[in-house]
């Protein structure tokens, strides 16, 4: 699946398109297909997101996972300090980061 | 220290509102984020993975109590409670919101400090010798001299959109604690006829493409060091390769048409900017030295240090250098702790060093380029009593210049630009060494890593280096042996293939095992490697 994903403007914070917004929880990502490119202009012309794109993901039956090891590090925070971030909600977090 | 005047307080003060306004046509729409990123930059603004990063400079390194206590505070008010150290002696904080960046510029503006030259295209914040101003082999303090500069280079018009940025180092012992030759241009203090002047280096660098500065000039006096500089930088910005992100440092301009022909045409442009007399007068450079005025030493004190505590006796040796004043000493602070993540402090670390510089050191302290911080005129009857207060915050680890003093990039972690992760690595060797008397076996021997070619953590400069790669979407670690950054600078060499993240811990156990095995008295790891070069280590690695 395709699934969008960049900054929020004003916090900075890694945020995902979720299908009719945008979530803190890559878990929530929605497949959006073709239209991530004209998603990501229309949004940043909205000034919800900065710097979006559009990244490769699988749907398994645990959830969404990003195909690249940067984008998986994006959704986890930074993995020496886990305590910083809202963690993703899935059970098996840090198993499937690195 | 130096203190702003008027001017510059102005200057700073007026740039925060110009980046409040700037923000404030970011936030609600009438700049886009083409044309604001290169307003942000300038003022020290990045987009990292998780957020923003803000850039503090900390000129040569320097600061005092008031301004450690602000970086502390802003830590806890508007990050989440911790910055990070750099290789260029800056500060990093990595939780910014965008609305929240102007507040904190004016913060810093309040104790004189701002995010200008910390990114961007222009000359870079000054780098100099954490030990300046205090070491006894010193020719002259540099600090006066990365002031100056710091003065000349700040919004120099003709070298803000340079090809690329610059870097700067101002060293004035034969000890090259500074990494001096790897940068853009190094300057190197000396007294020739007892006059004080400079040797000065040019096209040093890493990244891509490291090389070691060369000499392009062995003496200018001191009152002609900004006109020649200015001489080496109008060069560059003239033929520098602007076609060409990769190829634009100073270091590919000097390789390319070879160091003679540069300082021929350096030496050209220096005769018509003689002809000028652009050099600052003398009385300016008077005036800054003034405010580097050695502090009010007492005398007749004891040299003596109570070393019946054996832990205290450990890391007196290994953390405390000689300082110049008698009764004296300079005390360095490890940001390395074993489990820790090199060149974190927290916000209540960070205000408790302002604390312990105001009480012990002259309101004085330093960060270094190995990413610790540096009390740099401690009395030697009061270093217990400083050794129990960084014990009590965690940060008396006794590790300066051993195996796990690791220099470590952000990496993937925190850096858009990564290959790989820097900080879980440091800390996997750090845990695999951990051992005091292993470390002391092994004595000096300075770890590096780079999470991508960038080099920002030095990796062609370690003793052992670690660059990370990406190999098909999974990192990758290659190892580099032989480099040094000291006044007996190279380049490391890299060993072979590359490894995982547990490969290359068990790499390196067998690189220091066959130190061990070969090292001749008295010799560092980087002297046997020297000796003895990389064919045994590489056998052993791969064997
Ligand atoms: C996280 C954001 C950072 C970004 C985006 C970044 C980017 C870069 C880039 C692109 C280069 C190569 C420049 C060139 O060769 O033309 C570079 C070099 C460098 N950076 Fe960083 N860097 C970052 C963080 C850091 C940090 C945290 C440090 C210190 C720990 C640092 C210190 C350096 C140094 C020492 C160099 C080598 C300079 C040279 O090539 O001579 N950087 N950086
Ligand atoms: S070396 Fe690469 S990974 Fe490390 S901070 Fe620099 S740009 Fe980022």
């Amino acid at each position: 699946m395709k699934i969008l994903t960049g900054n929020d403007l004003a916090s900075g914070d890694v945020i995902w398109w979720a299908g009719d917004g945008w979530s803190r929880q890559v878990g929530d990502a929605a497949d959006v297909g073709a239209h991530g490119d004209d998603l990501a202009r229309a949004e940043e012309a909205a000034l919800r997101v900065v710097g979006a794109y559009v990244i490769d993901a699988t749907l398994g039956e645990d959830g969404v996972r990003p195909a690249h090891i940067k984008d998986r590090i994006r959704a986890f925070g930074p993995t020496v300090r886990p305590d910083l971030v809202e963690q993703p909600t899935e059970a098996d977090i840090g198993k499937w980061v690195i | 220290m130096y203190r702003y005047d008027s001017y510059d307080q102005a200057i700073v003060d007026a740039r925060v509102e110009e980046f409040r306004d700037q923000t404030q046509r970011r936030l609600t729409g009438a700049l886009t984020e083409d044309q604001f990123k290169p307003l942000r930059l300038m003022n020290g603004l990045y987009l990292q993975l998780h957020a923003y990063m803000l850039r503090v400079a900390i000129p040569y390194g320097t600061l005092s109590g008031k301004q450690m206590r602000k970086l502390g505070e802003i830590a806890g008010k508007y990050d989440k409670g911790y910055g990070h150290f750099t290789t260029r002696q800056n500060l990093q904080y990595n939780w910014i919101k965008l609305a929240d960046a102007p507040d904190i510029l004016a913060e810093l503006a309040t104790v004189e400090m701002h995010a200008i030259q910390t990114s961007g295209n222009c000359i870079r914040n000054i780098s100099s010798d954490q030990y300046a101003g205090v070491s006894a082999d010193e020719v002259a303090d540099p600090r006066p001299w990365a002031e100056l500069l710091r003065q000349w280079s700040s919004f120099h018009p003709e070298f803000t959109y340079l090809p690329r940025k610059f870097k700067i180092a101002v060293i004035a012992s034969d000890d090259d604690r500074a990494a001096m030759r790897l940068h853009d241009i190094g300057l190197k203090l000396v007294e020739r006829d007892g006059v004080v002047g400079a040797e000065v280096y040019a096209g040093g660098g890493m990244g891509r493409t490291p090389m070691v500065a060369p000499l392009i000039r062995d003496f200018i006096a001191e009152d002609e060091i900004i006109s020649y500089l200015e001489a080496c930088l109008r060069v560059y910005n003239r033929y520098g390769r602007r076609d060409n992100k990769y190829k634009a440092r100073i270091k590919i301009l000097v390789h390319e048409i070879g160091v003679e022909e540069y300082k021929r045409q350096v030496e050209e442009e220096f005769a018509h900017m003689r002809e000028l007399g652009l050099n600052p007068p003398v009385e300016e450079l008077a005036r800054i030295r003034a405010f580097f005025a050695a502090p009010a030493y007492e005398s007749g004190l004891s040299d003596d240090i109570d070393r019946s505590n054996p832990a205290f006796a450990l890391w007196v040796d290994r953390q405390v250098a000689a300082h110049k004043a008698p009764g004296y000493a300079i005390v360095n602070i490890s940001l390395k702790p074993i489990d820790g993540i090199p060149g974190d402090a927290s916000a209540e670390q960070i205000g408790l060093v302002a604390d312990l510089a105001e009480a012990y050191s002259f309101d004085e302290l330093r960060v270094t380029h190995a990413q610790n911080l540096v009390l740099p005129h401690v009395k030697k009857a009061d270093l217990y009593a400083v050794w129990q207060k960084l014990v009590a915050a965690g940060l008396a680890e006794a590790n300066l210049d051993l195996i796990t003093d690791i220099i470590a990039c952000p990496g993937l972690d925190y850096c858009a630009l990564a290959n790989a992760r820097s900080i879980p690595l440091a800390q996997k060797i750090a845990a695999r060494f951990a051992a005091a008397e292993r470390q002391a076996e092994i004595g000096e021997l300075k770890l590096k890593i780079s999470g991508c070619i960038n080099a920002c953590g030095h990796h062609h400069a370690g003793h052992i280096g670690i660059l990370g790669v990406d190999r098909r979407g999974v990192e990758n670690f290659q190892l580099l042996l032989g480099g040094s950054g000291a006044e007996d600078a190279s380049l490391g060499q890299i060993t072979g293939p590359g490894f995982s993240e547990d490969g290359v811990v068990d790499a390196i156990e067998k690189v220091t095992d066959i130190y061990l095995a070969e090292r001749e008295s008295g010799e560092r790891f980087l002297d046997t490697y020297r000796r003895i070069g990389m064919k045994p280590f590489k056998e052993a690695i791969y064997g």
